[in-house]
Parts: structure tokens; sequence; C-alpha cells
């Protein structure tokens, strides 16, 4: 089983390659926003290093965000267009389940919290034990305050990760009971681990299926929206 | 690599509104042409909204180019490069259509080539009549662009003039909107002016100054100021007197810019090129000087990826592949592809 995963839902770009036992490549480039021009170099570079041919694998693993537009856009017409060429499935990772499942040694609630700018943050809450990350719900974006009160509902000592966490990383620990560590990012050789584990259940789609989780509307079908209610 | 009237080229377009994915083989056959377009979702903003544009590139871009294959029959091996545009347009447009052809290049371990999409729409105008003798004058006007170019030779250019404010597709979607013609505008007011006396209103030609720049904002100021005064105005009339006022200007600057270089012949591109009245008026202009008017098939004219096959197979066999880290160039200029 040899998986190829694609992080780019950050500022960087980073590409592994690996299986059940681990990785055998990875590649990160932090030099931010250049995500066009380093991506298909790094999945050869990859590839030549690990004495891989792309013809050898058995499935993508791509980060769908939610995270920087422009870098999904990259990672996810890379993964289609390589999975649609080669004839294997996409194992699509939320940036979220990707920075839960970096944790998997800390047992108890889990919440991976990624900036969504404007003042809002993605979130979602995960409970890892000993078998392993389990989602306790769907994604979901809102205020810092929407995030303050949902960690309150739960009642629960919490784990916060991801670049949201560390942003807010005062109000988060002023208004709920967590602690915050852990990545700020999530990382290509997780999604290894996490696609080599789905295909091996076959939890995989087709290249053609693969969409980015957005959570948030374009500005100007909301704005065209608010115009019309307006009128 | 060899590159020949064997060499099968995969060409991928996603710089605006269209995700485009069509083989060419050996530069002017059309094996098959595939366009998805995006006028539908983009209408009710008047206007193409990049993020809108990027996620349905995302969206269309492998059930097109698995389109374009499968309706050319072919065996995916068969295909020797993967060319597709890397600029100008809407970076995140742009950046699908890259990241998919560089992807797809490294999957069949064959050539990515970058290629200018501007550049790609005078080769439309060759995909059906290849017999080119240089020096060429080049006029491509859509909704970004209204540019005069001398082509010395394949992949050769000098700039000669360009719009100082409103592109001739631009103009086009301006007017139609204030007349209520509907978008995209060009197609509008080319239906509207077939019903319409095209001098019925003399509108203002700005050409005074004997350059080879263009002007379009006067003109539509004159076209809203004209409505303003004659609210009873026959829209159709309005359509018809602003297109041959655009037309004129047009035409008139392309036979000057022929004169200037000593041009064998004058090559029509960009979507405004579909325009009924400039192929006419351009083509009779020709037939009148001696001079050949290449005009691309009108299914050309729009964005497609035929185009940039083509283009790709020229700039493939003159200059070699792309490096992989070619990146997407929103301002891409034409001279320096
Ligand atoms: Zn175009």
């Amino acid at each position: 089983m040899l998986i190829l995963g694609i992080e780019t839902a950050t500022e960087s770009v980073g590409v592994a390659l690996g299986g059940r036992d681990g990785v055998l490549a990875s590649v990160t480039i932090a030099r931010g926003r250049r995500h066009g021009e380093t991506l298909a170099p790094a999945v050869q570079f990859a590839c030549r290093h690990a004495g891989v041919e792309l013809g050898d694998l058995d499935a993508v693993a791509v980060d769908v965000g939610p995270g920087l537009f422009t870098g999904m856009r990259v990672g996810i017409a890379t993964a289609k267009a390589l999975a649609m060429a080669l004839d294997i499935p996409v194992v699509p990772v939320t940036s979220l389940e990707s920075l839960a499942e970096s944790t998997r040694d800390h047992h108890g609630l889990v919440v991976p919290v990624v900036d969504a700018r404007k003042g809002e943050v993605f979130w979602s809450m995960h409970r890892s034990d000993a078998d392993g990350v389990t989602a306790l719900g769907e994604p979901t974006i809102g205020s810092v305050d929407d995030l303050l009160a949902a960690l309150g509902e739960r009642g629960q000592h919490a784990l916060c990760l991801g670049d949201g966490a560390y942003r807010h990383a005062t109000a988060l620990r002023d208004g709920a009971d967590c602690v915050i560590s852990g990545d700020r990012h999530p990382s290509a050789d997780t999604l290894v681990v996490i696609g080599a584990r789905r295909a091996l259940r076959e939890e995989w789609v087709t290249a053609d299926l693969v969409a980015p989780l957005y959570l948030r509307r374009p500005d100007a079908e909301i704005n065209w929206e608010t115009r019309e209610v307006r009128a | 690599m060899r590159v020949d009237s064997d060499t099968l080229v995969l060409g991928i377009e996603t710089s605006c509104d269209e995700t485009a994915a069509a083989l060419v083989m050996g530069g002017t056959d059309v094996v098959s042409s595939v366009v998805s377009s995006q006028i539908d979702l983009h209408a009710r903003f008047g206007g193409v909204v990049p993020e809108v544009a990027g996620r349905a590139h995302l969206e269309q871009i492998t059930p097109v180019v698995r389109e374009a294959i499968a309706s050319a029959g072919v065996d995916p091996r068969r295909i020797d490069a993967v060319a597709c545009t890397v600029g100008p347009g809407l970076i995140g447009a742009l950046l699908v259509g890259v990241s998919a052809a560089k992807a797809l290049a490294l999957a069949w371990e064959v050539p990515f080539v970058g290629v200018n999409h501007l550049e790609a729409h005078l080769y439309s105008a060759f995909l059906e009549d290849d017999s080119l003798e240089f020096p060429l004058v080049v006029l491509l006007v859509s909704g970004g662009h209204t540019l005069l170019i001398e082509m010395s030779d394949h992949g050769q250019y000098r700039l000669l003039g360009g719009t100082i404010d409103d592109a001739a597709g631009e103009a086009f979607d301006k007017v139609a909107r204030y007349l209520d013609l509907g978008y995209p505008g060009g197609p509008a007011i080319d239906r509207a002016a077939t019903e319409g006396d095209p001098e019925a209103i003399r509108f203002p030609r700005a050409m005074s100054d004997g350059g080879l720049d263009f002007s379009f904002s006067g003109l539509k100021t004159a076209v809203v100021n004209h409505v303003r005064r004659h609210p009873d105005v026959d829209s159709r009339d309005v359509a018809a007197s602003f297109q041959a006022a655009v037309v004129d200007v047009l035409v008139d600057k392309a036979r000057r810019a022929a004169t200037l270089v000593g041009a064998t012949g004058i090559v029509l591109g960009g979507g405004v090129a579909a325009n009924s009245a400039l192929r006419r008026d351009l083509a009779a202009a020709g037939e009148s000087d001696g001079r050949r008017v290449f005009l691309p098939g009108r299914e050309m004219c729009t964005d497609n990826a035929a185009m940039i096959a083509a283009a790709g197979w020229h700039r493939l066999r003159d200059d070699g592949p792309s490096p992989l880290d070619l990146g997407a160039i929103p301002s891409m200029p034409i001279l320096e592809s």
C-alpha cells in the first residue's frame, strides 16, 4: 500500500510518500505561498529519492481544508489530476482531522482550531483514546465566542491545537478549560498515516468527487443575496 | 523530443470563466475540444467573479479533461505533451489548470508546456489555415484586451497599440448592460444590432490622433448621453450604431498597422472576433487592400483549449518544455512569450 500525501492548505507545501509501515519520504517547503511553483517539483523530488514511480501509487491523500483557498486549489487540482491519470482513488482528509490525528498519544478531548480570518475560526471536536481519534461532530465555522460556548457546553478539559488556537490563545485559555499545545499546521506525513488506514477500508472517492471543504460561501454570493433582500 | 505532424498535445485552459480541454495533432488538427462554460454562474453578477470561477474550475477540471480524451477515442498513453495557459488571467482560476496540467504531465511522463493565453488566441486563427507569411498584424480583441501586435515570426511579437481605457469587449458588456440586452454583452449587442440601423446615430470614432492606441470610454459615455436625451430611442438602433463605431475604429487601426509594418495579412483573435460586423468589415478591408485576413472559426473565438494545444505545439517545437516550477502569471504580457 503506497500513498502520496499532499498538504497545501496552509502557507507551506508538504508532500509525503509512505504506507502502513510509515513514511518513506517527506518534503516541506515552508517559504510561504508558492504552492503553484513548488508542489509538482516536490512530488517529483520525493518520488525520485524514495525510489518510487508514480505508477506504483495506490491512492492519493489530500488535505481538502478548511484552509487557504489558493493553496488548497493547487493541492486538490494536483491530487485529482494525478488520480485520474493513474486511475487510482483519492482519500480526502480535512485539515481538522489531520490536526486531531497528530495528537494521538494524548487521551481526552481534542479540538483542532484553524484560523478563518475575518475574526472567525474553523473547529471540530474529537475524542482521542487507545482506539484512536474519533470525530464527535461536523467541522464548524464561527467566532471565537462561538467556540468558547461550544467548549463550555462540552464541559470537559480540552487540548486545542492549530494556528487558530495559537492566534486566539489568550481568549481560549481565559474563556475555557483548555491547554494549547501541539502542531500549528497539518502535515503531509499525517495524511499518509490517515490515507493508508482509510485506503485499507477503501474509504476513498474517485477524482471527480474530491471537493474542498469551504464552510463559507464566496463573498460575492453573500453580498449579492444581502442586496437582494434589501432591494 | 521530435515535434512534428504526429505530435499529439493535450491543451488545458482555465484562465477566466471557461474550463476547457482539447487534443490537437501536429499543431493544427483538432481531434477533440471540450468547453465547460460558467457563464450561467456569473450572469447574475454581471461579470466574472474570481472566487466563483476558481471553485467551478476545480469541480470541472477532471471531467472536462476526461471527456476530451474519451471523445477523441485515443489512449491517454498516446498523448505526447500537456500544454496549459499560465497567464494572463485570474490567479485562482489559472492555478487549477496549471496544477492539473503539471500533474498529468508527471503521471504520463511527458513534457509540460506553459502557454500565453493571448498568443493562443491568435493560433486559433491558424487552426484552419496555417499557410503563413510573416510579418503579420494581429488584432486581439476580448473582454480584457484590445491589442495590435506585429508578429514577425512564430513567437516574435512587437506591441503596436493597446487600449488606454476600456477593452472593446468590456465596452460591449457595459453598453449591453446599460441597454438591458443581457450578459455577455458581445453576442447580445451583435444580436440586437442585426435588427437595428447602424447609421441611425453617428457616435464618435476615437481615432483622431492617428496613433494605434484605442479608447472606448468616450464612446460608452456618448451612448449613455444619447439614450438619456432620447429615452424613446430603439435600443436595436443604439446597439447597431455603437457596434458600427467600435468596428470602424478596430478595422481602421488594424489597416493602418498593417500598412505601417508592411504586413502580408491581418490575424483576428479574442472573444470579440466572433462579432459578425467585425468579421465582415475586416474581411472586406482585406479584400480591397489585397491583404489576407485570418478569421478564427466562431467556436474558436471564445476561450477554448484547442488554441492552447496549438500554441503549445509551437512553443514545444521552438523552445522545448517548460520547467515544472513555472507558476501562474496573472498579468503575463504577450511580448514575454
Ligand atoms: Zn481569451
